[in-house]
Parts: structure tokens; sequence; C-alpha cells
């Protein structure tokens, strides 16, 4: 399966075979509720937090206003460490220069730190078709490349997947070692993926990796991650390539501080992730080892147009993944119902963006606006308001259904209208309350089957919200 | 048609795309002006509590928080100690008393002389070595994070190759939070300037993606000892 052809428009049919898949929700048990303990506790041990988000948000908010100038700033830095920054307006472009890199450097080989933007661009596909032999590091990404799947989480890809399916992955990818090995504990299954990976790291000609973070001041780019196989990525092979999207600049090393002072927290409810790796420029000429060629490729890919529009806040957002653990309807259809590569409330922003409202505008409208979503947001970004936005412009472009539109269009006659608004609710109510009897409960209605196909409406009770508020205005007054 | 290399234009489709969506040119003095000042003033936000202790608090906060990262420490009062330390804990692990550590003069000058029972080699590591020796450059108590500069002296492979690592902090190079820490690396290397690696570590190597059960040494190492001196 490939990760860039998007199957967002599936979005329903996707959501009814993850609710039907006995696999994936006891996978989904297992993990969800995890992250978000982690992160209360984490945040309640720093009574700071919430300053700190507010901080990281004007950093994100600064830097967006002077993007081109930390960018020129940037790309200085860069240089005089030896290395070279590329910039590709498309994801094709992105494919293309790091194709063209890996070629002059003749590789054969590259080992890869989990990249999220790689996974956007199809960087895997991209260089596998070109011959070149790309593997994945990150234990998860590991396991979802060797089951041929795209990620199921921007923080956890494999959470999809149970550790049974781990074993019977491994002795499927792994033939050549003993059938009879013992595989039962957790512990077999990441020691036999040390082993197996620790060769691919020390034979490869190319490490790419993401970047969390790019810093103006120093022209660093940085890498968080747990496990260190970021860190073999880019230490062991003779070039370095860094894969990062336009939104991802800080100025200086206290902002990047700041920032990482919330990431860890938002994402796994650490303090601090393990390894948080500053990279500048290639090895220097007394250094006995890193990488000699280094490179960092800035995709925009739609990004530079998101800039000064209603979805500019999204450009802010850190990929800490808070907002997809706390999503209700994330936990329970999981991240490929969402048919692309971000999913949860960050992606049903960002997909639009990325491949167009037409193919992925079920994705804004698979939320019930419960705001938990922004409430975690390290990077405060109202996500509601944005999934309304894009809600607006489906309708605007006439992408919704017609039975949607048409309801929407009498709902906007009649509420607009408020003569006509207390006419119909005063005919509306009284009806609704005679129909639902005594248990004052409706079971089914006309044009609703599948909203009281699981629950049933309460009837309305006694007088409307307007005729309560005017008596309230009387007496006050 | 223009004479602009193909990465020249890609870079000028990304960042003239940037500069008209804010509406400017790029090269108004008031804005390259805010710019220039941010990157020499370098502001820092909140620092937590935490990271603002007092020296001697500083150490055992440190500590702590390293330990809950599940790194262990030691604390020894002289340099001198650094060795026998160093040889207790392989011991209780198990594990050979034979290390690679780089060419840092801090290292070079433990008491080598009176612990001939430690093998020990200079370089970047091989996949055979089992245990490294490095200096940190300085320690932060706010989250236990020990911070490393790659080069000659520490090269960076040693984090990140053997399975376990063992890491020599003064404990006067521990600080508060990773703010003084960068102030102590301009003075060294002057204002914007970096090694080629800075690695903070907190705690030894993790995965939790398998069954989401956290288990320790995914690539990095399984083991982090740290030995405070002072």
């Amino acid at each position: 399966m490939s990760a860039v052809q998007p199957h967002s428009a599936a979005f329903k049919e996707n959501a009814r075979a993850a609710l039907a898949d006995a696999e994936l929700q006891r996978a989904l048990r297992g993990g969800g509720e995890g992250f978000v303990e982690r992160r209360r506790k984490a945040v309640a041990n720093l009574p700071e937090f919430d300053t700190l988000r507010d901080e990281a948000r004007d950093i994100k908010n600064h830097t967006l206003d002077y993007l081109d100038l930390y960018y020129e700033h940037f790309e200085e830095k860069v240089r005089v460490n030896g290395g070279h920054v590329h910039f590709a307006p498309t994801a094709r472009d992105a494919r293309d220069i790091v194709l063209d890199i890996c070629r002059r450097a003749e590789a054969r080989m590259v080992t890869k730190g989990k990249s999220m933007i790689c996974e956007e661009i199809g960087l895997n596909e991209h260089l596998t078709a070109n011959g070149i032999d790309t593997v994945e590091t990150d234990l998860g990404e590991y396991i979802i490349q060797i089951r041929g799947e795209s990620p199921s989480h921007i923080i956890a890809p494999a959470i999809h997947v149970t550790k049974e399916q781990v074993e019977a992955d491994f002795r499927r990818a792994h033939a050549g070692l003993p059938a009879d090995r013992d595989l039962t504990e957790p512990a077999a299954l990441v020691r036999e993926a040390r082993g197996i990976l620790r060769q691919r790291f020390l034979a490869a000609d190319v490490g790419i990796t993401g970047a969390n973070l790019l810093i103006a001041e120093t022209g660093s780019a940085v890498v968080v991650t747990n496990e260190g196989n970021g860190d073999l990525t880019q230490s062991l092979p003779l070039v370095h390539i860094v894969v990062a999207s336009l939104e991802k600049m800080v100025p200086t090393l206290e902002d990047a501080c700041t920032i990482l002072r919330v990431l860890a927290r938002s994402a796994t409810g650490q303090e601090l992730s393990v390894y948080t790796t500053f990279a500048t420029g290639a090895r220097r000429a007394e250094d006995p080892d890193g990488p000699e060629d280094y490179h960092v490729v800035v995709l925009d890919n739609g990004r530079s147009s998101m800039i000064g529009t209603q979805f500019q806040d999204m450009l802010r957002c850190i990929r800490c993944g808070a907002c997809i653990d706390h999503c209700p309807v994330y936990q329970t259809v999981g991240g490929h119902a969402y048919g692309w590569v971000y999913p949860g409330p960050m992606g049903a922003v960002l997909t639009p963006q990325l491949i167009g409202i037409d193919q992925a505008g079920h994705l804004p409208n698979a939320s019930s606006f419960c705001g938990r979503c922004e409430s975690v947001c390290p990077m405060r970004i109202p996500l509601p308001r944005m999934m309304r936005h894009w809600r607006e412009r489906e309708f605007e472009r006439h992408l919704s259904p017609r039975s949607v539109r048409w309801g929407l269009g009498v709902w906007e006659f009649i509420a607009t209208r408020p003569r006509l608004y207390r006419a119909a609710v005063n005919i509306a109510m009284p009806l609704l309350a005679l129909f639902a009897g005594r248990r004052g409960r409706l079971s089914t209605l006309p044009f609703a089957g599948g909203w009281t196909g699981h629950r049933d409406l309460p009837a309305p009770q006694g007088r409307t919200f307007q005729q309560l508020w005017r008596r309230r205005r009387r007496r006050a007054g | 048609m223009s004479r602009l290399s193909a990465a020249d234009r890609r870079r000028e489709a990304v960042l003239g795309q940037v500069r008209r969506s804010l509406g400017v040119r790029g090269d108004e003095a008031a804005r390259r002006a805010i710019v220039k000042g941010r990157i020499e003033n370098h502001p820092s936000c909140t620092i937590p509590k935490r990271g603002r202790s007092a020296p001697f608090k500083r150490i055992e906060t440190f500590i702590g928080m390293a330990e809950a990262a599940d790194a262990t420490a030691a604390r020894v009062r002289h340099k001198d100690g650094v060795l026998t330390a160093l040889t207790v804990f392989l011991r209780s692990r198990d594990l050979p008393i034979d290390l690679v550590h780089g060419a840092d003069p801090y290292i070079e000058s433990l008491d080598w002389r009176h612990h001939k029972e430690i093998g020990e080699h200079q370089g970047p590591p091989v996949p055979e070595d089992r245990v490294s020796l490095a200096k940190a450059f300085a320690g932060v108590a706010e989250t236990g994070t020990l911070v490393m500069l790659s080069g000659p002296d520490n090269p960076t492979t040693l984090n990140f190759l053997p399975f376990t690592e063992i890491i020599v902090v003064e404990a006067n190079d521990i600080a508060g939070n990773y703010e003084t820490v960068w102030e102590r690396l301009r003075a060294q290397m002057g204002a914007g300037n970096m090694p080629r690696t800075v690695s903070w570590i907190t705690g030894p190597s993790r995965s939790a993606d398998i069954g989401q059960a956290l288990l320790l040494g995914a690539h990095g190492p399984g083991n982090l000892h740290i030995i405070v001196v002072g």
C-alpha cells in the first residue's frame, strides 16, 4: 500500500470497517488512554506548563511573520558549516532532490529515521522504485514497513498492531533466523529488531531523518527520538539528509528550549525524550565520526500559501500527537480510517490543505467538536474552528452531499428570520413532546435514522430557550 | 529566460510565495533589524522553577530526574574515584571491564595506572565494543539531561553504538536549565556556532512500539550510568 495515494474520500467506509475489526479495536484499547494519563501527569508536574504553551505559540507566530528572513540566516549557517539547503516547492521536487543526492553518493542502501514528511512525499516508494534499498529504523516504522502498511499515528506508527501480530511479522520477514526461537516476550522482539537493524545501520550509504525543529541562529536541525535510531541514522553513513517541512523553523536555541519543554510532555508524557540531537552541518575536519556530506531539504507543498489565511495557525503544529490521543473519533476508528498520512484532528485540518477538500471533505466533518484537541494542544491551535472553516468551504464549493446542502439551506432560511424561527419552534416543540409521549424520548425521527439508530433523542420539555430568556429579562427589568 | 539554476528557481518559488503571503518584499530594513536583534539577543522564555534551584539542590534534582528516566548514577568526591566507581558498576552488572573512549584530556588524565584491570582503547567505537565512556559538557538538573558535544574528545557514536554507556559529569558543570548551558557553549565557541552534533541524553534508549510495553535498549544504550564528580 502506498503512503501517498490518499483514500480519505472513503472515510465513512474505512471507519465502518475499523469498527468491525476486532484486532484493531483491541490494539486501540491497549494504547490511547496510556498517552492521556501520562500527559496529564507530566503537565501536573510542571506548574509553568500553560505559560510555556502561550510562549511557544508566540514564538511560532513571530517566526512565521519573518519566515523568509529566518530561512536566509539558517541557509547561511548551514553553508558555513559545510552543508547544503535545498528548497522543494512540491512533494515531487523533494523526492527528486533526495534521489539525486543518493545517486551522487552511489547509494545502494538508505536508513531512515521516523519522518512524517517522508511519508507525505512518499519517499520510500520513490527510492525503492529507483533501486535503492530503503530501511525504516524506528521500531514502529520498521514494523509497518514489513507489514506493507502506513503509520496510523504520528508518534506511535504501529499503535494499531498487537504484539502477536508483530511476532508473526518478524517470523515471516526474518526467515533466516531459527524457526524455533522464543518470541513470546516483547523484549525478545525488540532484541531481534535491534540485531537486524544494527546491520542495516552499519551498511547504509545515506541516512535520512526528519526534523522536529530547525534553528535559524545556528543552522541546526533538531531530531527527537527515544530509541536512538535517528542518531545512528545520522552518525554512521557518510551522507546525512534532513527532510523538514517549511514551518519547522524557530529563531534561536532559547526558542527551541521552550518548544522542547512542551513537546515531549504533550507527546508521550515524558519530561524530555531520551535523545534530543542538534545536528549542524557536516563533520568537522578533526571529527572521527559523523557524516561528511550534509543536506537539508525544506518541503513547502502548499504551506507557504497557508500564511495569511484562516489556516495559518496550523503551521504552529509541532506534531506531538496530543490532539490525536485525546480525540474520541480517533480512539474509535484508529488512524488508517483517515486515509492519508495525518490522522485525528490535526489531520482533519491539514489533510484538506495538502490533498484538497474534494478528497478529504469527510475528515473535518468527522468531529463532534468536543474541543478536547484544542484544550490539550501545546501550541494552542484552534483546531475545531479550522475544521469549521473547512466545512464552510466544502459547502461554498458545493462539495457536500445534496441532502446536507438542502438541510443546511432550509435551516439557514429559517434561522436567519427570527419571526419565522419563533413560529416554527413554537409549532415543532409541542409536536415533538407529543410524539415522545410519556417516555420523553424519541427513538425514531424522519431523515435522522442514522442518528437515532444508536440513541434516543430527548424530547423538548416545557418552554423554548427564547421564551425563557424573554421571561428572565422581563423579570430582571 | 533567467539563468537561475533549478535549485535557485525552487528557492525563489518557496521564499517568494512566503513573501507574497506575508505581503512583504524581503528587503525591509525594519524587518531585518527585528530578526537580527532576536538572534543576537536570543531572549529566554519562562524557565521552570525546578530549573532555577540553588547549586546544592541542583545536583540532587539532576540525579533524581536522571534516575526517574531509568539512568543509574553514582557520586564520587574526586576524579580519582571515577575508575573505581566505574569498575564497581560494570562488575555489578556482569559487564566486561573493557571500554572505548575518546581523546578527552579529562578521560586521559584519569587514574588508569592504578586500574590495570580495565581494558580500554581510544577512538570512535566499533560494533564489537560493549561499553563506552564519555565526558559530558554539562548536565541539566531540570530533566536529568546530559549534554554531549561531538568531536575527537568524545566521538558522537560513543553515545549510541555500545549497549552500555558510562558518562562522567563534573558537579560544577551541572546547570539548572538548558539556557545556561547554551550560554556556556556560546562563551566557548562563539555565538551562533555549534559542534557538528550536540546530544541531549535523558536516560537509556527505549521503545514502546511493540504492544505499548516500554522496553529499554531499543537501538542506543540499554544501560546509562552517570558518575557525578565533586
